[in-house]
């Protein structure tokens, strides 16, 4: 699997470290209950399928990105830096 | 059971004697009915089991237990066999020491050979702080009535004296030896629990695809597969890596992620691996099948999959630490390398619990080692579908517990996704 960074291009997937579902992306608020706090943290949708999860490009420009690929072909369809997503 | 309807040496002798004539179909192939007091989804291993032991210790034989495709296509039979009751923590401890006691009585119990092997695993250690860990563990396991020896150095190298035990950076300082732990036949044991269902009229359907959970008023009412409506008032999801799949059909998420592990099996070879021996800080462990392969693997290749299949990376680390720790393997050719869909928990230890949804039952969560624990899950999640209680030795395996803080983190890692 090779996984094109926006900043470095297309590297070997060894370079990257995957962090988990994008979930992480959505932090609940200060005060929010412990159910919100258990989605975020642990709930998956876990789809076999289209997924979007984190890398971080550790041993490349340090990024952190946000990819879409195939669970269950591993095809790699979109790659975008964490800061453009939440810009968006 | 007679000469003639069981399985036993001198049916052997008696069919081979008469042209061997007189081998049935193991089980039926019975059409889906339309009711059953409980469905079983999935026909692996823990699903296998689970109906096994409704129909033996509940008396519940009006069942049926639904595979999408055929019995034990999952990872029942794409696993490393390994069967093991090495765990430290209250909660697994005294579960995986109940399913070792049925591992032992297994083939008598199913009147099948699962050729269980208690060849004994030896996990390495290779510092001062991993042999203090290795000792309270072994500690654990003695208290809960299981066996521990740890090794020095010398014993280890009378055991195992392949190992290159002076490696620069993982010298080998000795192990903890369980001998009571060892191999078993991954698809017989699917097999064999196949069929002491069938014998009790448990229908094992086939082909039959769950596409939809009924639930009305917050009661689980049946199922709808591609082979028709089903109705039951319990349900049991045993689908391991496709749980996720299956919960989402009943309106719920779970707290799993699916990744893919990779297996390896080398071309048969003379003895040479006596035990089964794991290489952890290496992410290594390997043991020899009666055939003669080498049967080793390594970790997850560490990111969300249901491809059963890998990636190139994890199969060099392996080979690399497989070469570290045993460098006689290495002129050993590789013959086939698999993957299997591992249903990863964040703290890494399994599920068997109700559902918010009543008569819904849930048994996943079993991370990369769910083969030695397919006779206790069987048993905790029959005796949870049968009395609505969970059973005394699975009882923490609770779905809330992440909510809640009542983590089973046997690793000590801490409870996120991506740790275990």
């Amino acid at each position: 699997m090779r996984i094109t960074c926006p900043h470095c291009g297309e590297r070997d997937r060894r370079e990257f470290y995957y962090s988990g579902a994008e979930d992480y992306l959505h932090r609940p608020g200060e005060g929010a209950e412990p159910a919100a706090w258990d989605a975020y943290l642990h709930l998956r949708d876990n789809p076999a399928g289209v997924t979007r999860d984190l890398w971080h490009h550790s041993l490349g420009c340090g990024a952190w990105l946000v990819v879409t690929r195939n669970t269950v072909t591993h095809a790699v369809l979109g790659v975008e830096t964490v800061e453009k997503e939440q810009d968006q | 059971m007679g000469i003639f309807s069981g399985y036993s040496g001198l049916r052997v002798i008696a069919e081979g004697l008469t042209g061997n004539k007189g081998w049935k179909p193991v089980w039926r192939d019975p059409a889906p009915k339309d009711s059953y007091d409980a469905i079983i989804i999935g026909g692996g291993g823990h699903g296998l089991a689970t109906a096994f032991y409704l129909a033996k210790n509940h008396g519940m034989t009006n069942i049926a237990v639904l595979e999408k495709g055929y019995l034990g296509s999952g990872n029942i039979g794409r696993n490393t066999t390994i069967v093991r009751a090495n765990y430290f923590l209250p909660g697994n401890s005294e579960f995986y020491s109940h399913s070792l006691k049925l591992w032992e009585g297994l083939e008598a119990e199913l009147n099948y050979n699962v050729m269980h092997s208690q060849r004994g695993i030896i996990n390495l250690f290779h510092s001062d702080g991993q042999r203090d860990a290795a000792a309270r563990r072994g500690n654990a396991m003695v208290n809960q009535g299981d066996d521990a020896v740890l090794l020095d150095r010398p014993r280890l190298r009378r055991m195992l004296p392949y190992l290159d035990f002076d490696n620069a950076r993982f010298p080998v300082m000795g192990g903890l030896y369980h001998a009571r732990g060892g191999t078993a036949r991954h698809d017989a044991v699917a097999w064999g629990y196949a069929r002491g269902a069938d014998m009790r009229g448990v229908d094992l359907i086939q082909n039959c695809e769950v596409t939809g959970i009924d639930i009305h008023a917050g009661r689980v009412t049946g199922v709808q597969t591609t082979r028709g409506p089903i109705r039951a008032g319990k349900v049991g999801m045993v689908t391991a890596g496709r749980s996720g799949q299956t919960a989402a059909m009943a309106g719920m998420r779970l707290p799993v992620e699916s990744h893919v592990l990779q297996a390896f099996v080398t071309e048969g070879l003379k003895p040479a691996i006596d035990h089964v021996v794991t290489f952890g800080m290496g992410h290594f462990y390997i043991s020899q099948s009666d055939k003669g392969g080498l049967v080793f693997g390594g970790d997850i290749d560490m990111y969300a999959s249901y491809a059963q299949r890998g990636n190139l990376p994890a199969v060099e680390h392996v080979m690399e630490a497989g070469m570290a720790l045993m460098p006689m393997i290495g002129r050993a050719r590789v013959l086939r390398s698999w993957g299997g869909i591992m249903d990863m928990t964040p703290d890494g230890s399994p599920i068997i619990d109700k559902t918010p949804i009543e008569g819904l039952f849930v048994d996943c969560g079993w991370n990369y080692g769910g083969f030695k624990a397919v006779p206790a899950s069987g048993w905790c999640m029959a005796h949870l579908m049968a009395t609505g209680e969970s059973h005394e030795v699975a009882r923490r395996f609770r779905l809330n517990r992440f909510e809640t803080g009542h983590l089973l983190d046997e690793e000590g890692t801490g409870s996120q996704h991506n740790l275990h």
